[in-house]
């Protein structure tokens, strides 16, 4: 699993790479009332808006990690957006990416270099 | 928390030391949450007792020979008709008609009245207060008082263990009296929709009433994101979103804030548009939105009829927990703000489906009769 200074992570498998946000920014979250995950077959830029989670309190977007094209969404976070604090980097992904760069998963953190850059904040 | 203009209340250790996640507001630090979060503590409030740290408030006293006659050329409530060991809300208009601030008011004993105003608008307040009633009434800032909010079903009881007179008083009672071992100003009212008190003490004494208050099991400290899910909650307009300088107290649906004394006298600034919505020429109404589908409705989204025509914006939205939904408050023509109205809320370029509802959202609970 790699992560951005965004707080999403990466796990790809094949050519294609599951996204979410990492423990630390769900907690920061607080507790996730509506996932607005993205629709199959956008193509994202890596940096771009992919998603949209928010709690009680506020609205916050969720940027693709890499670039490529949508190919699965979490449709279980529509009836249970809570699963994005109970498990945020397993079953609360949010959607699958197919890259088209692959060499840009290379760049991002791995988890000592992300739970580094988390002990700065 | 490195902003050096940002003040502390005298609460701000007791909510660093409890976890809190401080956030700039109205000038100071406040605590938006605490370890619970807010979903818990809103839950909490409902069912138990919420504390909330409001000291950001202004607090005040009015001061003359007959401040409330005074007090009653700036605001819009009926004051010289309020009875001792009651208070009332008020506006206080602008010349057109929209909203300066809106403010409670107290005669909690003999000493004036006892005005608590919005922590964002206190010092423009004061400034206009001072300066329109020079010469025959005073403002003296009580800097040196906190205010604590009790909030809940359970508030009546975890208070009455330690202010027995508190039990007597009803929906928007209030006293001057000894409390906590310590001068207090207690009044039963607050901005959650439950039942519970609002209760000033002096400064030096809050951590300890503070911490007091926080060993029953039946409160816990909350934070003001859950104020806010709890105040939309109960239809309660909130200043600078709800209600400003270009909306009046008509438009949103706070026509109690305009005395029935003041509205036949019509003696006060803005009466002339007041008194046209209050006879019901009004080209925008507040209405209170059930989000039927998709992503709640935050402030400034646009407000559309089923055409798509846009009508209107949000002004306050959220999730309310208690309601166990997407809600907001908005404005829309007066056509298009009857209970059961179809609209549509534009979220991120999206139309989504809403309802116009009644208010509050949730059931308010208010004491008013023991």
């Amino acid at each position: 699993m790699k992560f951005t200074k965004d707080h999403e992570w990466v796990e790809v498998e094949g050519d294609v790479a599951t996204v979410g946000i990492s423990g630390y920014a769900a907690e920061q979250l607080g507790d996730v009332v509506f996932v607005e995950t993205p629709e199959v077959g956008k193509v994202v830029k890596q940096g771009e808006g992919l998603a949209v989670v928010e709690s009680v309190k506020a609205a916050s977007d969720v940027y693709a990690p890499v670039s490529g094209e949508v190919v699965e969404a979490n449709g279980q976070l529509s009836d249970a957006p809570e699963t994005v604090n109970a498990v945020p980097e397993a079953g609360g992904w949010f959607a699958k990416i197919k890259l088209s760069n692959p060499s840009e998963v290379d760049a991002l953190m791995d988890r000592v270099a992300y739970e580094a850059f988390l002990s700065t904040l | 928390m490195s902003d050096p203009d940002l003040k502390k209340t005298p609460l701000y250790d007791a909510h660093v030391a409890a976890g809190a996640r401080m956030v700039p507001f109205a000038g100071y630090h406040m605590p938006v949450q605490y370890k619970d979060g807010v979903l818990k503590e809103h839950l909490w409030t409902r069912e138990h007792a919420g504390l909330f740290d409001v000291s950001h408030m202004g607090q005040a006293r009015l001061r003359g020979d007959n401040p409330a006659k005074s007090f009653e050329k700036l605001v819009s409530a009926d004051y010289q008709g309020l009875k001792p060991g009651k208070q009332r809300y008020a506006v206080l208009p602008n010349a057109e008609g929209g909203v300066i601030d809106d403010l409670m008011t107290a005669r909690p004993d003999d000493d004036g009245l006892f005005i608590v105003v919005n922590g964002a608008c206190k010092d423009n307040d004061y400034a206009i207060i001072a300066k329109a009633l020079e010469g025959e009434a005073t403002v003296e800032r009580l800097e040196d008082r906190a205010l604590l909010a009790l909030q809940g079903p359970k508030a009546a009881a975890v208070l009455a263990a330690h202010v027995p007179q508190a039990a007597g008083m009803v929906f928007m009672d209030t006293a001057a009296l000894t409390a906590f071992g310590t001068d207090a100003i207690i009044s039963r009212s607050g901005y959650t929709g439950e039942d519970g008190y609002e209760i000033s003490v002096p400064a030096t004494e809050a951590a300890r009433i503070w911490n007091t208050l926080l060993e029953d099991e039946r409160v816990k400290a909350i934070g003001l994101g859950a104020r806010d899910s709890l105040r939309l909650e109960a239809g309660l307009p909130l200043y600078g979103h709800d209600m400003d300088e270009t909306i009046s107290p008509i438009e949103a649906g706070m026509p109690f804030a305009v005395g029935k004394s003041r509205r036949e006298a019509g003696d006060y600034l803005g009466a002339e548009r007041i008194a046209k919505e209050l006879a019901g020429d009004l080209k925008r109404v507040r209405v209170n939105l059930k989000v039927l589908e998709g992503a709640p409705a935050r402030e400034g989204a646009q407000i559309a009829d089923e055409t798509g025509a846009v009508v209107g914006v949000v002004t306050s939205g959220g999730f309310g927990p208690s309601y166990g939904g997407a809600i907001a408050i908005g404005f829309a023509p007066p056509a298009l703000s009857a209970i059961g109205t179809k609209l549509k809320v534009i979220v991120r370029g999206k139309p989504q489906a809403v309802e116009v509802v009644a208010s509050p959202f949730v059931p308010t609970r208010y004491v008013r009769k023991i």
